[in-house]
């Protein structure tokens, strides 16, 4: 059985590279006993979310004014 | 009609002429100036570079002001060029300033697990219930970008590289010269401080989980 240090690495790493199978089945039976790290899986993915958003227009996020207009598509 | 040879900057007086209103507005300018800084700053860890990187998206975006309806449109696109010109530096630099693995950032893992690999009971992660509602708030980004200044400097680079500017791994290690796994750890810690730091700032301030 993984440690949950062990299955926070195979999360972190899932978001750069496809997992083994065997890194898969490790990684599913653990969280089907341990609701932090199930958490700590959605959260990777949350945080990607989380990041790309804030890069898109990090100044928007604080000037709510004009927000309507929307993303154009920038193409220097 | 003679031209008077001008130091100042030329303005047009064509039929495309610059609507440079926002960008000439300082209430404006300046803000978004600051923040492009800080933006490039934290990913070249040089700031004379990242002065003229802020400084040739700007010129850039100004030079297109015109094809711009509103200031949302303008810093969206801004922010694109910007993330451009540090691209180009990236690439264009040999090596960033080596990375270390520096003794505090040893201590990391240990403030997040007990000897055994099971969290500390104190940051064991918890659900962020409905994460997608803190987006729409001006406040979880002021603690977003709190928590993304405490992270140690290189973990912050590698994070912001892959994650804001889109390099894929090989990428990164190529421009930080260090192997894949190094990168991974250093993605690995960055993610987990910035998650401890959000959950214990905004998803559940003040709760210790059991
Ligand atoms: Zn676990």
């Amino acid at each position: 059985m993984l440690s949950c240090r062990e299955v926070s690495r195979l999360y972190s790493e899932q978001q750069e590279r496809k997992l083994s199978l065997l890194e898969s089945v490790n990684l599913r039976m653990h969280v089907a006993v341990c609701s932090a790290c199930r958490q700590f899986g959605r959260q990777m993915t949350v945080l990607r979310t989380m990041a790309q958003s804030y890069a898109r227009s990090p100044d928007s996020k604080q000037n709510s004014e004009g927000d309507k207009s929307g993303p154009d598509d920038p193409r220097p | 009609m003679a031209t008077i040879p001008n130091t100042e900057i030329p303005t047009t007086d064509s039929g495309t002429r610059i609507d440079s209103a926002d960008l000439a507005d300082p209430q404006f300018l300046e803000p978004l100036r600051l923040q492009m800084l800080k933006f490039a700053a934290l990913q070249l860890s040089d700031p004379d570079l990242a002065e003229d990187a802020v400084q040739e998206a700007l010129i850039g975006a100004l030079k297109n002001a015109n094809a711009f309806g509103g200031r949302a449109a303008l810093k969206t696109w801004v922010f694109a060029i910007l993330r451009n010109k540090i691209a180009d530096v990236l690439r264009k630099r040999q090596r960033l300033n080596e990375v270390s693995t520096t003794s505090d950032e040893d201590d990391d893992l240990d403030r997040f697990f007990v000897s055994d690999g099971h969290w500390q009971r104190n940051a064991r992660p918890t659900s962020w219930g409905e994460p997608a509602s803190a987006l729409e708030s001006r406040d979880f980004w002021r603690i977003f970008e709190a928590c993304l200044e405490h992270l140690p400097p290189q973990q912050a680079q590698a994070f912001m590289m892959r994650e804001f500017i889109g390099l894929d791994s090989p990428e990164i290690c190529s421009e930080l010269a260090i192997g894949m796994s190094n990168l991974n750890v250093m993605l690995h810690r960055a993610r987990l401080r910035l998650r401890n730091c959000l959950e214990n700032n905004w998803f559940a301030p003040g709760e210790s989980s059991c």
